[in-house]
Order: C-alpha cells, then structure tokens, then sequence
C-alpha cells in the first residue's frame, strides 16, 4: 500500500445489479495472468498448479460468464508489460488500483478493498481509537507506507515510531516496545490470528478503509481497449456477490469478509 | 530559504537527540575504557582474556549488527529482562542505543588508552618511583595523565566517528537528526533535506572538533613541562 | 540454541546466511578499488595546490564529516532523483541506482575521503634523498612517483589502509538499510521468520568478526612481505 494513492472514490455500488443475461461471445476463452508467489490470494501448490483466493475468484468469474479460463503465471516485475503484449487478457494477481497503472491499464471495479487497522495486545483492552484516545500512546509502523503517513498526520500526539520491516514493527509489538501498531489489514489479521507470536495481539476498532489514504482497493487489469470485458467482468463480478459466491469462497481464506473489510 | 524554516525546528530537534546520545555515549564509554585499559595494561592471568575478547568483539563487528542484537535481543528476553528489573530500561529504544554506543566506544577507547599507556616513556616512572611514589600515586600523578596526554588526539577521533555511526540510532526508530532527514525526506521526496542534514553534521563534528583543540591546548599547558610533546594535529580523521 | 537454524536447505538458514556473507564481500571487494581510487586522486588533487587543494579539502571534510548512513541514502535516493529531473524523466523510464550500484558509489567515497589522508600522509612522510636523485637524473615527476616512490609510498600507508579496509566490510552493513541482501539483511529476513533475533544477529556478528580477524591475519602477512627497506609505518589511531 506504499504505492502512490488516489483521492477518488469509484467503489461501484454493486449490489443488485446481477443479471442473468450476460453474452460472452467475444470471450469464449479467457486467458488470466497472475503471479503465483503472493499466498494465499495467489501461489503455487506443491504439484505446480496455481491457487489461492484471486484464482478461485477467477474461476467463479469464467463460471459465470461461461468461458474457459486458462491461468498463466508471470513474475510480478512484467504482469503489465505482458498484458500488454497479448500473453493473456486479464490480470488477475491482487493489484492494488493506482492512478500511475491506470495510464497503462484498465482496471474493473475492485474485487476487495483495500484496508488499515490497529492492532494491539490483548491484555491492554484498546477500544477507542481516536486520537485523543491515544494520545501519548506509543504507536509503531512501517516508514515509507501509506499507515507511517496516516499516523503522522492524525496522531501527532501519540508517540508515533517508523520501522524499516513490518517485521520489525510486529516483534517490537510483541515484545510489548509498542502499545500499538497500524498495518496492512490482510496481513496484520492473518499475523495475529495464525501465528505464534502474533497471538499475543488483536486488531482493534474500525478498520480505515478511506479511499483517501488506502485508495479504491485491488481490481482486475486489462488491456485499454478491451472495454467490452472489463464490463463483462464487472458484470460478472456483481453476480457471485450477489449469489454468495464470492462470500464462499472468501470464508475458505479469511475470517473477515474483506470486500467490505467488516 | 523556505524550506530550512519549514524543516528547521525538527532538524535541530533531531541535532539536539543527536548530541545527547554522542556525548552520553561516549562519557559512559569513558567511564569504562579505563578499567578496560588497564586490565589490557597489566595483564592479570584471569581477566585479561575476557578484556581482549570484549575489544576485539566490539571492534570486530558492525555497530549496526551491536545495536540490532541489544534491541531486538532484549525485547525476545523480555520476561527474564523483567525478572531481574531490566525491562523498563531496554523498553526505551534511546536507552539501547545509549547502551550500545557505550559498549562499542569503550572498545575503542581502550585500545587508544591502552597505546596511551604504552606510550608513557619508562623513564618517567622510574623517576617517581625512585622519589618514592607508591603505586596508587605512580598511577594517578603520573602513568594516567601522561596516557591520557598521548590518547588525547585518538580520543577526539573516536568522538567524532562515534557521531557519525551513531547514526545508526534512527533505524531502531529514534528521532535523532538522521531520522529527523529520513522521516522528512520520505514525507517531501525533497533532496534540499538530505543537503541540510550534511551541513548540520559538519557543524556539529566542526565545532567539536574546534573544541578539543582548545580543550588539547589547554590541558597540554597545564600538564607540559619545559619540553612539549609532538601532539599530532587533531582533525576530521582517523 | 537450536543448531538446526543454521543448516543448509530450506528448513535452515545457513545457506542465506553464506549467499549474505558473498554479497557482503562482493560490495566489499568492488568498493576497494573504487574508494582506492577516489583517495588518490583527492591526495593528487591536494599536491596540486591552489583551488584543486581546496577542492581536495572540501571532499576529505564532507566525508569525514558526515556519517556514512547520509552518504548512502544521499546517493541512493538522492542521486537518482537528481539524475531523472536532470534528464527530466517524468514518467515511465525512471533511472534508479540498484542497492549494490548505490553501495559501491557511496561506501566508495567515504574510503575516498580516509584514504587521501592515509595516503597524504604517507607521502609527506616519505624520504626527499630518492625523489631529488631521481629529478637530478632528469626524470618526470610522475616517472619518479611510479617508479621509485610507489613502492614505500604503499609500504608506508598499508597500515592505515588496511583500518579502512576493516572500516570498510563494516560499513557494508549499512548497505542492508536500502535493502540489499548482503549479511546484515539476510540475519534480519532470517529473524523476521524465525523470530530469533538474539540468535541471529549474534551469528551475523560473529560472522563478521570472522571476516574481520582473517583480514587482519592477512594484513599482517602483507605487512611482513614488503617490510624489507621500508620503514616502520605510521601507526593509525581510531577505528580499527
């Protein structure tokens, strides 16, 4: 989330907009890049076959628009250069939408959002996450990321300390160094609730997912002119929501539903 | 312009945290070196091993990797450190950095002093113990004023690459004036603050330098008979 | 301790440890010849005199002023950024220095700028009998640096040079902070998985005081080996 962000808000309010006459015509076949080393939203198992959360999602997608799907694996260095040079037709690899990528590519509504939240020992109890709240607290983050600016600007009355690794920020958390941290959510909820020395800790309060700091989430890619399927995948996007599809296949993975990070 | 007013105060903020942990550093280090030395010096059969091995230790190895193993080191031995009352003060991460420059400075203090020592012309103690000195007073009037005399320039030198490594606190979070340019440079993407922090080191090492020259000067009249010793000229070096 | 950390393979860190170890010594070995350099011709520059002295000056005060950790980051995300505004390359197409790129640039002047002292001094300890014969037989003033004061010249710095060549593998640390995998970086990856940190920085210390004392063993066989007809060196204070 260190990418560069974008002030606008174009989370598509997708509900209800399922339809069951989708044409996919023109795609019979969809070829779907991604990158296969970023567990567990997309990697690769031990036969060689790529899985995850973004390839599940994939394969809801083709089921829907009654295409085949067939996965290409590309290091993540040239996912667009690749797109682009008609390798496969869409990128489906949890890419974060940002206003630099969207000069190269097009990308679909977001399929998750993107989010920051608190996380803090367990025995302090932290409800309240204002900054008053706070104050004086020692709150610890990643330097160089979109959280070491957030707290920065809001929570100058805190003791706000800047780390090279989230690494680092969450052994000194746990460690008690920290009274608390601010992360990624994703990887923050997987530390705390599927590792060892993560135990120690849990989120805490609302999560932020103001487009203002952490923008529009993550979303498919696609070729600039292949407007046609990035509206079929949005379509088709709408419609596994809105069937539970989608709301399946996120319970295989996470213990919160991270389209809407609640 | 505009921009050293922008950054200016949090620049001297973080020049101020600097000096704290340089000076503090190397007086707590001072503190130590001296004993160190004189283990080193005299050679008693027990000690002397573990005195060479803690120089070589700390000269041996990166400062960085030294302040990486007390911080993060002390927080997974945290219930033990809390046993014996630790704790609340390797929590701090300006005291692990304390803690750190001293260790590493009285290495290389004492291997100045010990050379210090070495330096200090037998002649003269034959002299004082031909007057009857006893050993307390041979030592205190004598070999250690001498020895610091010889160090003294080394000892200017080691203060100020001290400074300069000690930079290595802002990367376990502390804001002193490297982490002051870094926080900054990564908020603005502005080059002009690097530039700024240049010129706030070489202030500070300038003037710290000015000052053991006027400290060397002084010391040395006090402690020079008619003969003044070759004092090497003290500068920016090694 | 648990030994099994440091075995080789993928349950064991030993093998990321040694590839950090090559890539300490790689940035080590490509900064030497590139710092080596530097110092020369700063210390050329300085025996000049007049505005190239003072040039000379400026560079040796900037390095040994400032710390190592700024020089870095200087070169790092400083240079690079000048360099795209210079070619004003806004968009795509960025120029970045790699991590080893910026090491080599920036650990290379800070030996620079200790090395032309080392080697100042050095030169200005030399003996005048050696260079006047060789002017009054009516060579060149570079004809007499590289053919009859090269060899004391470096017989007399090697001891000092060899403190910066210590200073130097230390340095390479540093490096790890703009995310180069070298030693200090590998010990850090390894800790932030294995969440061992005392364990690991210890090794990664011993390590390098590994590399550190075998340096020395062989700055002392280099000494013994061009002792012959050169003199006693002048003893470098300071960092060892």
């Amino acid at each position: 989330m260190s990418l560069k962000l974008t002030g606008t808000l174009t989370l598509a309010l997708l509900a209800g907009l399922a339809s069951g006459s989708l044409s996919a015509k023109e795609w019979k076949t969809i070829r779907i890049g991604t990158e296969g080393a970023y567990a567990p939203f997309n990697f690769i198992d031990a036969n060689g076959q790529v899985q995850g959360f973004d390839i599940e999602i994939g394969k809801a997608l083709c089921a829907q628009l009654q295409a085949q799907c067939e996965f290409i694996t590309q290091d993540w260095d040239g996912i667009i250069p690749a797109l682009q040079a008609g390798k496969y037709d869409v990128i489906l690899a949890s890419m974060f939408i940002t206003e630099e990528r969207k000069k190269q590519v097009a990308f679909t509504d977001p399929y998750y959002k993107a989010a920051m939240t608190f996380v803090a020992p367990k025995e302090a109890d932290v409800q309240d996450i204002s900054p008053a709240a706070l104050a004086g607290k020692v709150i610890g983050a990643q330097a160089g990321t979109t959280q070491a600016e957030y707290l920065t600007q809001l929570y100058g009355k805190s003791d706000v300390r800047l780390y090279p690794t989230q690494e680092a920020v969450n052994l000194d958390l746990a460690s008690g160094r920290l009274d608390l941290q601010m992360g990624d959510a994703l990887p923050l909820l997987m530390w705390t609730r599927t590792t060892d020395d993560g135990k120690c800790c849990q989120t805490v309060g609302e999560m932020v997912t103001d487009p203002k700091y952490v923008g529009d989430g993550v979303g498919m890619a696609v070729r600039l002119s292949d407007d046609d399927l990035r509206q079929q995948l949005n379509q088709a996007l709408a419609a596994i929501i809105a069937d539970g599809t989608y709301q399946k296949i996120n319970a295989q993975y996470f213990p919160i539903n991270i389209y809407t990070m609640k | 312009m505009d921009s050293l007013q922008h950054y200016g105060a949090q620049l001297l903020a973080g020049a101020g945290l600097t000096l704290k942990l340089t000076l503090g550093g190397y007086l707590l280090a001072a503190l130590l070196a001296l004993p160190l030395a004189l283990l080193l010096y005299r050679r008693p059969r027990l000690l002397t091993p573990l005195a060479r091995l803690y120089v070589s230790f700390f000269r041996g190895t990166p400062l960085l990797g030294q302040l990486f193993l007390l911080y993060y080191g002390a927080g997974q031995f945290r219930p033990e450190l809390q046993a014996l009352g630790l704790w609340g003060l390797l929590r701090d991460p300006f005291n692990c950095a304390l803690l750190t420059f001293s260790l590493n400075s009285a290495a290389y203090q004492a291997a100045i002093l010990l050379g210090g020592l070495q330096g200090v012309k037998a002649g003269e103690m034959e002299a004082a113990r031909a007057y009857g000195f006893r050993p307390v007073q041979l030592y205190r009037l004598i070999l250690l004023p001498n020895a610091y005399r010889i160090a003294f320039p080394a000892l200017g030198n080691e203060l100020i690459l001290l400074l300069k490594g000690g930079a290595v606190a802002s990367i376990v979070t502390l804001l002193d004036l490297m982490g002051q340019t870094r926080r900054l440079f990564s908020q603005t993407f502005d080059f002009t603050v690097y530039c700024y922090a240049a010129l706030g080191y070489l202030v500070i090492t300038s003037s710290l330098v000015w000052l053991w020259h006027r400290l060397e000067r002084r010391l040395m009249r006090h402690l020079q008979p008619a003969a003044p010793p070759p004092t090497q000229r003290l500068a920016l070096s090694h | 301790m648990n030994w099994q950390l440091l075995s080789w393979g993928p349950t064991g860190w030993g093998d990321e440890l040694v590839a950090g170890l090559g890539i300490t010594l790689a940035l080590a070995l490509a900064t030497l010849p590139v710092g080596l350099l530097l110092g020369s011709l700063s210390c050329l520059l300085w025996f000049r005199g007049g505005p190239a002295r003072w040039l000379a000056r400026a560079y040796t005060t900037l390095i040994r002023g400032t710390p190592e950790l700024l020089t870095l980051f200087l070169v790092y995300n400083g240079v690079a950024m000048l360099l795209n505004r210079l070619l004003s390359r806004e968009h795509g197409d960025f120029v970045s220095l790699s991590p080893f790129v910026a090491g080599v640039i920036s650990l290379g002047l800070v030996l620079g700028g200790y090395a032309a002292e080392v080697l100042r001094g050095a030169y200005q300890s030399l003996e005048f009998g050696p260079r006047e014969a060789g002017l009054a037989l009516g060579m060149r003033r570079y004809q007499v640096l590289l053919l009859i004061e090269l060899r004391p010249l470096l017989q007399l710095a090697l001891p000092g040079l060899g403190n910066l060549w210590l200073n130097l593998v230390k340095d390479t640390a540093l490096v790890s902070v703009i995310a180069l995998n070298d030693l200090m970086r590998m010990g850090t990856v390894a800790v932030g998985a294995t969440r061992q940190p005392f364990f690991f920085y210890l090794t990664v210390c011993f390590i390098y005081w590994g590399v550190c004392m075998a340096s020395e063993w062989g700055l002392a066989r280099l000494q013994l080996g061009c002792r012959p007809g050169g003199r006693q060196g002048v003893q470098p204070g300071g960092h060892a």
